[in-house]
């Protein structure tokens, strides 16, 4: 469960994140949107503590951030862009992540074998594909078993076969009652996977609500048209 | 018959009489036997006598020594001044002092009080003596063919005023002064008006002023000799034909401190010497026809100083190694020769591998003129900003002499054994007796 | 701390391996290998190192640590979503960068050395001096490199303000400090020149080894400021003081806006 109340991030006189209530449904995937400058990313960074809001608070598991790290080892992050030391060897960058988060078993590695990573695990990640990259990425979100997964568009890059293991996969741990974050550009993926909806315009909430929801409400006929309608009332 | 044996006799005995290799007597004085004092001894003993002087303390005060006699010291007797005047004056030629302890010589604003002074003499021998806190130890006032050596000499380096030189010459010839150590006077070794003499081997250090000092001293020799830790180093003035061989010149700091200071010198060598860790080695100001070669100029602040009223004298063959400054001149122009020395610093190629460089070293650094205008600036040392105002100006002479320039500087470092030297001894003494 | 220990170790692994810190230490080791060498003398080696280490060390320090940073910046982002103290991994990525740069220097510099060992044995203390200067200035520029690569964005920005940054303290402020003393040679300047000195830290390693090779020179000078100054041993402590200033202030600054830092 996360909640945000008043959380404000202003960068100058850009109000990124204005005076935010926000409530994610635990056990729920949740996609966040937005026009480019909405405030997603920086939403995503205030939970991760990667931004520190200029007011208001968080709660995540109702104990508040208060820039104690600890929290942290209940969520899996998936950047945009996979990166991690470009001279350490894959298997070199496991051991450093088990390593931080302290954890050496009860690990969940099941991406690592049906992304079929154990070959790569000797090589150093400067001479790795893209696309491998993106999933050693995705791989080490999963591989602590987190309560919470944000992951920031976690299928660009992969192949259409990849992606899909990695679709099934968020689905697998939606049904294990986990709190799934996502943003995508890839909406038609979005439509299989979201259940809740955040749309942001402008640092404000415009909705929130279940996928269903939103469709009915704009009485568009999918995901895309019914966001750009409420993109475009916003913007009138 | 009788008149010729008679006769034979007779000659006999005035040959005998008449020769100086009679055989000589020795007496002894001492604690311990008749004669106590020095002076009954003298009275009785004949000319070219022995005097043995025993363990003992003997006062003594302007003792006069008029007759040529051996007054040697047998287990370390010691002459003791009291702090007052002189000991010893010997006015007889043919005196020879050995094996003496001499102390507390008397201090004096106006007599030039000395332990064991020689005066209008010749052929006499000061040796193996040692000398403790005198005002003056050994000094030869218009004496000739003197052999001074193997003495010890050590006074407490009080201020400059109440300490007198350790040997001290003036208006001498043909002076030998060898394997002497001479310590905390205010000149260690002090010459005036002497000629021919050889000095060797000697050490002279931790005195007050200068280690050497000598002016008006032309065709002398200096071999050997290691000058270390003296107050202002060596200063040498006024003298034409001075031989420097071999010598030392060591650790003298001090702003007004030098390895070694030539003023007024000219028609000279200097070669083979070692000048290491002085703040400035050599200081040559009104210095002419100065040969200095094969000298190694190791550590110093200043290796060369040359002041502009100089002129031609010759730097070749030397070595210039981890000096903060190689050579440093008050002018912009130069009239003297750098040519094949070994510079440390020097930074270029020799292509034809021929041994010398094949572009030429400047060795007066732009840095060393600012120091000596301006002299906290010293604090900039090796800094990026010095060494580039320094290759500025190498490449682009403009403050520094143009003529100040070792056209072809060996390339590696000279190798000064005793057998490269080409040491003639000039003016060689030959031991009086 | 065993976090931080675990930080280092794997950020020593990601630089020790970039190709750069290899031509380093190569770089390194063929000047002193081939000083040695070429000219036997040891006294000139020394010098030269002297000049290596006052000019190439801090340029290659900000430098390197400059564009390290720049290039891991998302790196960094994703390692500050984990469940790590911000200063743990700021340590950690400061011991990863300055180890291999030290290492380089002292393997570089010290294995040609140790391998004419009998030639050096007189010059000890001046090499102990050469080695604590090479140290110091790694561990000063690399906090600089930090303290400019968190404060600034942009890449170029960055980068360019840490070519300013050794330009100012290796040539710029010597220029200043001799323009100084040069307007203002009718006063007495002895203190105010040390002082000035002891504001640089390259001056500071500097001077703390002109105590050794120009000592015939500064004991060759009248002011009695600079006698105590040098010929004392206080000399070479207060420089060594101020150089760890110049390490803590700046590391200080940088682990604070760090720690405020939005990624």
């Amino acid at each position: 469960m996360i909640k945000l109340a008043k959380l404000q991030k202003n960068f100058g006189h850009l109000k990124a994140l204005n005076e935010i209530e926000l409530a994610i449904k635990p056990e729920t995937i949740t996609y966040i949107a937005g026009p480019n400058g909405s405030g997603k990313t920086t939403l995503i960074k205030a939970i991760l503590g990667l931004v520190k809001p200029d007011a208001g608070e968080i709660f995540v598991d109702n104990i508040k951030l208060n820039g104690d790290c600890n929290y942290r080892s209940k969520i899996g992050y998936m950047p945009q862009a996979p990166s991690f030391p470009e001279n350490l060897t894959v298997k070199e960058v496991f051991e450093m992540l088990k390593d931080i988060r302290a954890k050496h078993s009860d690990l969940d590695d099941q991406l690592v074998h049906s992304f079929g990573l154990e070959k790569e695990k000797n090589k150093r990640l400067k001479n790795l594909s893209g696309g491998t990259k993106q999933k050693v990425n995705a791989a080490i979100a999963f591989l602590f078993n987190p309560q919470i997964l944000i992951l920031d568009e976690p299928t660009s890059g992969l192949d259409p076969a990849s992606s899909s293991i990695l679709k099934d996969k968020i689905k697998e741990e939606r049904a294990k009652g986990k709190t799934i974050i996502l943003t995508s550009h890839i909406l038609s993926e979005l439509e299989e996977l979201a259940e809740n909806v955040i749309l942001l315009i402008e640092g404000k909430v415009c909705f929130n609500g279940s996928l269903i929801s939103l469709i009915d409400k704009t009485e568009k006929k999918n995901l895309e048209r019914a966001i750009a309608s409420l993109m475009s009332e916003a913007a009138a | 018959m009788n008149r010729i044996s008679a006769y034979i006799v007779f000659s006999f005995l005035v040959t005998l009489a008449s020769s100086d290799t009679v055989i000589s007597k020795s007496i002894n004085i001492g604690a311990n036997f008749e004669y106590k004092e020095v002076s009954t001894a003298l009275q009785i003993v004949d000319r070219f006598d022995t005097i043995n002087v025993h363990p003992g303390k003997y006062l003594l005060n302007n003792f006069l020594i008029s007759k040529p006699v051996v007054l040697k010291g047998i287990g370390k007797p010691v002459f003791d001044g009291s702090g007052k005047n002189q000991i010893l004056l010997i006015r007889s030629d043919s005196v020879t002092i050995e094996g003496i302890t001499f102390q507390n010589a008397g201090i004096s604003f106006i007599n030039d009080n000395a332990a064991v002074k020689l005066d209008s003499v010749k052929h006499c021998k000061v040796i193996n003596n040692i000398f403790k806190n005198n005002f003056f130890a050994v000094y030869l006032a218009e004496t000739s063919n003197t052999k001074i050596s193997g003495n010890t000499i050590s006074a407490s380096s009080k201020r400059e005023t109440y300490s007198g030189n350790g040997i001290h010459l003036w208006y001498c010839k043909n002076i030998l002064i060898e394997n002497n150590s001479i310590r905390g006077h205010r000149d260690g070794i002090y010459f005036e008006f002497v000629k021919e003499s050889v000095i060797k081997n000697n050490i002279s250090q931790g005195n007050l002023r200068y280690g050497l000092h000598f002016m008006f001293s032309d065709k002398c020799s200096y071999y050997g000799n290691t000058f270390k830790h003296n107050g202002a180093g060596v200063a040498v003035m006024f003298t034409n034909n001075v031989q420097m061989y071999n010598n030392k010149f060591i650790e003298n700091w001090g702003s007004a401190s030098y390895g070694i200071l030539l003023k007024e010198i000219s028609d000279s060598n200097i070669r083979n010497n070692l000048f290491y860790k002085n703040s400035s080695g050599i200081y040559l100001e009104g210095c002419n026809r100065i040969s200095i070669f094969y000298n190694d100029f190791i550590e110093n602040g200043w290796a060369v100083r040359l002041m502009a009223n100089s002129m031609d004298n010759k730097f070749e063959r030397n070595n210039f190694i981890g000096n903060s400054f190689d050579v440093t001149t008050n002018n912009i122009k130069n009239y003297n020769v750098f040519k094949n020395n070994y510079w440390a610093e020097y930074k270029g190629y020799d292509l034809n591998r021929d041994g010398f460089g094949d572009i030429p070293y400047r060795p007066v650094k732009l840095f060393s003129l600012i120091v000596e205008q301006n002299r906290p600036s010293l604090i900039l040392m090796r800094s990026l900003f010095v060494e580039l105002i320094n290759f500025a100006e190498r490449a682009f002479p403009v403050f520094t002499p143009e003529t100040l320039i070792d056209e072809s500087p060996i390339m590696k470092k000279i190798k000064h054994d005793k057998a490269s030297q080409t040491a003639k001894e000039f003016w060689a003494f030959e031991s009086a007796q | 701390m065993k976090e931080l220990l675990k930080i280092s170790k794997y950020q020593l692994n990601d630089v020790r391996r970039s190709k750069w810190i290899i031509i380093y230490t190569l770089f390194f080791f063929a000047v002193t290998y081939g000083l040695i060498n070429f000219t036997k003398e040891p006294s000139k080696v020394l010098i030269t190192l002297l000049n290596v280490i006052l000019i190439i060390i801090p340029l290659v320090s900000i430098i390197f640590g400059t564009v390290y940073l720049y290039n891991n910046k998302n790196n960094i982002t994703f390692l500050s979503a984990q469940p790590l103290k911000r200063e743990v991994l700021f340590a950690g990525m400061y011991i990863g960068l300055v180890l291999p740069l030290v290492a380089s220097f002292i393997v570089g510099a010290g294995l040609p050395i140790i391998i004419y060992i009998p030639l050096f044995i007189e010059y000890s203390g001046i090499l102990i001096l050469l080695l604590f200067a090479g140290i110091m200035l790694t561990l000063i520029f690399g906090c600089l490199a930090f303290y400019v690569s968190i404060k600034n964005e942009d890449k170029l920005k960055g980068f360019g303000l840490s070519i300013f940054v050794w330009l100012l303290l290796s040539v710029l402020y010597d220029g200043l400090v001799m323009f100084i003393m040069y307007n203002f040679s009718e006063y007495p300047l002895e203190e105010t020149s040390i002082a000035l000195s002891l504001l640089n830290p390259i001056d500071l390693a500097r001077i703390t080894l002109i105590l050794k090779f120009d000592i015939s020179a500064l004991m060759g000078y009248t002011g009695a400021v600079f006698n105590n100054f040098f010929g004392g041993s206080w000399g070479i402590y207060i420089s060594s003081v101020s150089m760890l200033f110049w390490i803590i202030v700046p590391m200080y600054f940088a682990l604070r806006n760090f720690r405020k830092k939005d990624f």
